[in-house]
Parts: C-alpha cells; sequence; structure tokens
C-alpha cells in the first residue's frame, strides 16, 4: 500500500524522468510552434493584409447599419458606441452634388454652392456640439459630429424626392408635395438626432440644446426646398 | 577605505550616510546595522565600485564622440551617444510643451461654460423682458451675463436673412449668400457691442463687455420678429409700424439700461443715441438690402386678382409707352 502511494506521489513526475538534457543528444525538432491565440489575436488587429474590397465593404456595412439606426430611431447607444464620420461625409457630399446647379442666371449665385453646403453642414455641427458640451453634455465632439451628419439622412432622401418632382414640373401642386416631403423630413431628422442626443444632458436643458438642431435642420431643408433647378 | 567619495556629513550629529552606504574609516562591518535593507556594507561596496565603473564609461563614451566630433557631426554613435539624447530629450520636451499647450487652448471652451449655464424658463423670460422699457434708470439695472441667449438669437437671424435673401433672388457678387448673412449678423452684433463698449469705457460707464455683448443680443430679438413677419407680409406700411413698435421698444429697453448705467448728460447722450440710431438704422438696412421686394414679379404671379391699392406699374416697355402717349395726347391736344 504505502509503495503503491509512493507511485501514485510519483506519477505526476513520471513523465520526467524520460528527460534527459545530456549534451550529445541534440535537440531536434520543430521550434517554429505556433503559439496557440495569441497569433489568432495579432491576425485579427492587423487588417493591412487583406484584399480591399473586404476592407471597403466592412465599412460599407457599418454605414448601412448606422443608416438602419437613423431611420427607425429609437433609443440606443449603437450610433454612439462606434461612431465614425465615413456616412456624413457620404451625405454632405450627395447633398452638395443633388443642390448643384440651381437655378440663376449667372452660374455662381442663386443655388447654394458646393463649398457652401459643405461649410453650413460642417460648422453648423461643430457650433451645435460646442454648444450641447458647454451645457453640460456628456457626449463627446466626434460622437455629436457623428449624430449630426447622419440625421442629415432623411433630408437627402427629401432631396432626391424633390428633384425628381421638380422633374415632372414646377407649378404649385409640386410644391406643396415638396413642402410636405421637406417638412416630413425635417422633423424626421430633427426627432431622431434628438432621440440620440437627449440622453447625453440635464434633464432641464433639453430645450436649449434641442432649438440650434432644430435651427440647423432647417436651415438645410430650406435650403432643399428653395432649390430649383436651372432651365 | 572610503571608496574615494568625499565626506558627506553636514550635519553635527553625523549623517545617516557615513556608516550605512560609504562605510568610511574603518573595514570592520558594522553588525548594528546588519538587519538594514540596504544590504550589508560589502554590497554597498560593490554598488559604488559599479557606480564608479559606469561614470567612467559614460566619460569615456562622453570623450569618444566628442574625439568623433571633430570629424563628423553626428557620426555612427549619433543617436546613442550624450548628444543624441539630448537632442531625442529636447524634441520630446518641445513635442509635450506643444502637445500641453494644444490641450490647454481647448480646455479653454471651459472659460465660456460659466456663461451657458441657463434654463429655459430664464431664456424665455429674458426674450419677453428685452422687449419691455424699465423705466428705472437713477438704479443701475441688472443686466444678465449670459450668451446662450444672444448667440441663440444671432443664429435664428441669420436663418432668417437667408430666408429673405432667398424670397427675393438677392445678387450677391462677392461671396455666398451664408456668408453675407453670418458676416453681417454676427458682425453687428460683435461689433457694435465692442464700440459701445469702447464708447462706455470712455465714459465711464459701469457695464462689463459680457453685458453689453448680452443686451445687445437680447436687443436682436425684436429684429428678428419685425423681419421674420415683414419677409413673408410684403406691406411697406406694415414694416413701418413694425420697425418703430417692436424696434423702438427693444432699443429703448437698451437705453434704459445703459442711462440707468451712465452718469452725467452728454456722456447719457453720446452713449444712448448712439445705439438707438445704429440698432433702428440695422433693422432699416436688413430690410431693405436683402429684401428686394420685386413688385412686377408679384404682379405677373397674383394677376387680376390684386387688391387695386397694390397695382404698381408694370416694367414691360412698349405698354408703359403706350399708356404714356395714350394720356399725353389728350393733354396736348387740351393745350
Amino acid at each position: 500500500m504505502a509503495t503503491a502511494a509512493e507511485e501514485e506521489a510519483n506519477r505526476p513526475f513520471a513523465g520526467l524522468s524520460d528527460v534527459s538534457i545530456s549534451e550529445d543528444i541534440p535537440v531536434e525538432g520543430d521550434i517554429s510552434v505556433p503559439v496557440g491565440p495569441s497569433a489568432r489575436r495579432d491576425d485579427e488587429f492587423s487588417t493591412l493584409d487583406e484584399p480591399v474590397k473586404e476592407t471597403v465593404l466592412r465599412d460599407l456595412r457599418a454605414v448601412g447599419k448606422k443608416f438602419v439606426h437613423v431611420l427607425y430611431p429609437k433609443r440606443s447607444t449603437a450610433l454612439l458606441r462606434d461612431w465614425d464620420l465615413w456616412g456624413p461625409l457620404l451625405l454632405c457630399v450627395t447633398l452638395a452634388l443633388l443642390l448643384q446647379g440651381g437655378a440663376a442666371d449667372s452660374d455662381y449665385q442663386g443655388g447654394p454652392q458646393f463649398a457652401e453646403v459643405f461649410v453650413i453642414v460642417w460648422f453648423g455641427s461643430i457650433i451645435i456640439t460646442i454648444n450641447s458640451k458647454l451645457l453640460g453634455g456628456t457626449i463627446s465632439f466626434f460622437q455629436s459630429l457623428c449624430v449630426l451628419g447622419y440625421c442629415i439622412l432623411p433630408l437627402t432622401v427629401a432631396m432626391a424626392v424633390c428633384r425628381i418632382v421638380l422633374v415632372a414640373g414646377s407649378g404649385s401642386v409640386s410644391f406643396a408635395v415638396r413642402l410636405v416631403v421637406v417638412t416630413a423630413s425635417f422633423g424626421w431628422s430633427t426627432f431622431a438626432s434628438t432621440a440620440f442626443l437627449a440622453d447625453s444632458q440635464p434633464a432641464n436643458r433639453k430645450a436649449l440644446v434641442v432649438y440650434p438642431v432644430f435651427l440647423f435642420y432647417f436651415v438645410i431643408g430650406w435650403m432643399v426646398l428653395t432649390f430649383s433647378p436651372s432651365q | 577605505m572610503s571608496a574615494g567619495s568625499g565626506n558627506k556629513n553636514t550635519e553635527p550629529w553625523g549623517s545617516f550616510d557615513d556608516n550605512l552606504i560609504q562605510g568610511s574609516g574603518s573595514a570592520v562591518i558594522d553588525m548594528e546595522n546588519m538587519d538594514d535593507t540596504s544590504g550589508s556594507s560589502f554590497e554597498d561596496m560593490g554598488e559604488l565600485h559599479q557606480r564608479m565603473k559606469e561614470e567612467e564609461e559614460v566619460t569615456e563614451e562622453a570623450a569618444a564622440t566628442e574625439d568623433h566630433e571633430d570629424g563628423e557631426f553626428l557620426g555612427m554613435k549619433g543617436l546613442k551617444g550624450q548628444l543624441g539624447r539630448q537632442v531625442a530629450d529636447e524634441v520630446w520636451q518641445a513635442g509635450k510643451r506643444q502637445a500641453s499647450r494644444a490641450f490647454n487652448l481647448y480646455a479653454n471652451i471651459d472659460i465660456l461654460r460659466p456663461y451657458f449655464d441657463v434654463e429655459p424658463v430664464q431664456v424665455r423670460s429674458r426674450l419677453m423682458e428685452s422687449m419691455i422699457p424699465v423705466r428705472m434708470i437713477n438704479f443701475p439695472q441688472k443686466i444678465a451675463g449670459e450668451l446662450y441667449g444672444p448667440l441663440m438669437l444671432v443664429f435664428t437671424l441669420v436663418a432668417i436673412l437667408l430666408h429673405g435673401m432667398k424670397t427675393s433672388d438677392t445678387i450677391i457678387r462677392e461671396g455666398t449668400l451664408m456668408g453675407t448673412a453670418i458676416g453681417t449678423c454676427f458682425g453687428y452684433w460683435l461689433g457694435v457691442s465692442s464700440f459701445i463698449y469702447f464708447l462706455a469705457y470712455l465714459v465711464n460707464a459701469q457695464i462689463t463687455m459680457l453685458q453689453m455683448l448680452s443686451l445687445l443680443g437680447y436687443g436682436l430679438f425684436g429684429h428678428c420678429v419685425v423681419l421674420l413677419v415683414s419677409y413673408n407680409i410684403h406691406f411697406h406700411f406694415l414694416f413701418y409700424v413694425l420697425w418703430l413698435l417692436c424696434g423702438g421698444l427693444s432699443t429703448l429697453r437698451m437705453v434704459a439700461a445703459l442711462l440707468s448705467r451712465t452718469v452725467g448728460q452728454t456722456p447719457r447722450l453720446l452713449l444712448c443715441g448712439t445705439l438707438s440710431v445704429l440698432h433702428m438704422l440695422f433693422l432699416l438696412y436688413l430690410h431693405f438690402a436683402y429684401h428686394k421686394i420685386v413688385e412686377g414679379l408679384l404682379d405677373s404671379l397674383e394677376g387680376p386678382n390684386m387688391v387695386p391699392m397694390q397695382r404698381v406699374a408694370r416694367d414691360v416697355p412698349e405698354l408703359t409707352i403706350n399708356a404714356t402717349v395714350r394720356s399725353l395726347v389728350p393733354l396736348l391736344r387740351a393745350h
């Protein structure tokens, strides 16, 4: 019994007795064994070697997901957690291109120029962000830019619809249709952005933050509504 | 056996350094200090030797780099030598200094934070009060020092101006619609505030720059209301009435606030006269410069359903000539 116990005690170390490190037995074998999980982690973070198509598709998928969040706004933190500025840039460029070629006798006034739309969107967003931070908001600078940029989506859609309607004609019926569409999308934009931004403010100051957002989307909506194509 | 380092005994009672580290003057191990965490004096001696050796190495290296410096400036040992280390250090310090300066600049936004500390009710009440002049001028009136209301009012004015410019097809030669609107509104708010503050400083009125900005900002509420109405309802007469009423009320409010803080007849006249003239003229300017009432266009749009009072001669050349010829001919015939 004692020997059995001793053997048991020795068994964990039984394998060690086989190991003999002597100088005349050379070490053999493959040293380059993959070290398991750490190598895989490296591959996951290093996206430098993946094909460009994958990178673009991944970013587009992220942008698309956020578009869906804007179209069905509910109090979620997904837009805030992984913010990105690709979506706002895409929307801003699309809106500026659609607003290009406004009615004018000369070609440098009348419709808002490309640069004007850019300046309005980005500087407006920056000012609203600074305002909300000064009022004691907990949202970060780029998160707020991201939210405001993404919520231009309804207005861009309205611009596309307006352009299509204007192809049909530019009478008072089309004006009424455009007015309804732009008002609806302006309300949608404001509502969507407040759904994301409102949580970051103290309860009694929400109106103070919502008003500049309202003004911002109002100006953009006004630019969309008063757009008339050149003859 | 004192290992060459000088006697650092500065205290009259004998500093701690002596026997523990340097072991000066005795080859005997001091058993008293064996439980000291600094280790035995042998180890300390060893440490001392090591330190001395390192110093020698460093001086050798410095000498070596100095020798090399005659040949090439940085040479092979450039980055590793002492000179390289100094340069790297300096670059790091400069970078750190710049980063902290930039951060402080960014964090300076917090300087404005107390001026945005308002509640919506306060803003609403201040908007209403900006149209109600207070008649107490013997006692300094209270002027709220906040920037949220004025800033939002300036932006609202910009939006209204844009609306007005759009509906009247204003032709902007140099620059854009947006730029002109923002430049005008902000320029007025900041420029006239600074100017009046400067005058107030000259005549020793009791008002701060923040209060002036706030006062003038809230005074723009009247302008916003008047322009919003007059850009949509194209009645000249209505505009003049509103100009006198709303513009006048907000000007009176500002003037009363300034009067209460100024002493002396001439300073009061100067300050309040300047402010009222500038404020009223600005409203006039905004209406006429950015909103051409294109009356011919209105005529052609509205057709025969117009109110007779609003009818204006059309700019169609043949019709006008014909009408004048027709009206002149009987006159000529009569003579």
